[in-house]
């Protein structure tokens, strides 16, 4: 793996188990991921997509579960949907979630993106705001507003 | 939230999150290059800048790479500006609706 792009890290109030399931689980990701289901069976080789919750054929994001380990670790291939088998497209999402005190710590590293493609650019904007969203959802109760509702994508 | 405004409140410190900006996942080394500041001095305030979690590192084989972590600041920008941003979505959609002349 080349070194990552990207490095994110975020201390919430919570529990490995429900940060893993803020992240898995759409009745979560909805609300603070941009109405978008991270859907998947979290199978180390099962496909996994960053779809619209409520039309799954809106698919944003889609790639690969590369490991997976719950509550700790989970580590996904990313890419725009028609460059799933493209190996040269794939970037690499790992998510590594630790007990920090009475908290957790919440590291997010992207890798493997290709220098001056749209998805780095797009990404270097979009992770601080659902991470920092995510952190806001689970100690309050709610997320930040405006990450709850769909986005609409600005002319290419 | 303290930690954070120590250490922004340093120019050498704000420099280095300038030069993570700019080239970010970089070790102590690549840092160090062209600043007038000693390799300690520029640990030190990496070491403040990580305690403040505005960089997070990677280790690479031997190499420890530094990177900017803008979320903390995403969470400074919301307890300030967010409010008006929610009150300022509130007045357009109550616009939305009184435009429309739906009652809900």
């Amino acid at each position: 793996m080349s070194k990552p792009s990207f490095v994110y890290v975020t201390y919430i109030e919570s529990t490995p188990e429900k940060v893993w399931q803020a992240l898995t689980e759409g009745t979560f990701t909805r609300r603070y991921w941009v109405n978008h289901r991270n859907a998947s069976d979290w199978q180390v080789g099962s496909p996994w997509r960053h779809e619209d919750f409520d039309d799954a054929s809106l698919v944003d994001i889609a790639g690969h579960v590369v490991e997976s380990v719950p509550p700790h670790r989970l580590v996904l291939t990313w890419s725009l949907p028609q460059d799933v088998d493209k190996p040269d497209k794939n970037s690499r999402v790992t998510f590594d979630i630790e007990p920090y005190g009475g908290a957790v710590r919440l590291t997010v590293r992207h890798s493997d993106l290709e220098p001056g493609s749209a998805m780095l650019s797009g990404i270097s904007r979009g992770w601080p705001l659902v991470l920092s969203s995510l952190k806001t959802l689970l100690e309050t109760g709610e997320p930040l507003p405006g990450t709850s509702e769909r986005m609409t994508r600005p002319p290419e | 939230m303290d930690a954070i405004f120590r250490a922004l409140a340093d120019a050498s410190r704000r420099q280095l999150l300038d030069r993570l900006h700019a080239n970010n996942g970089q070790s102590l080394g690549e840092l160090c290059e062209g600043l007038a500041m000693t390799r300690q001095a520029v640990a030190k305030h990496l070491a403040i800048l990580e305690g403040a979690n505005l960089v997070a590192s990677a280790r690479r084989g031997r190499e420890k790479l530094h990177y900017i972590n803008p979320v903390p600041i995403n969470e400074i920008a919301e307890r300030w500006i967010g409010k008006y941003e929610r009150h300022r979505l509130k007045a357009l959609s109550e616009l939305k609706r009184a435009l429309e002349g739906s009652d809900e």
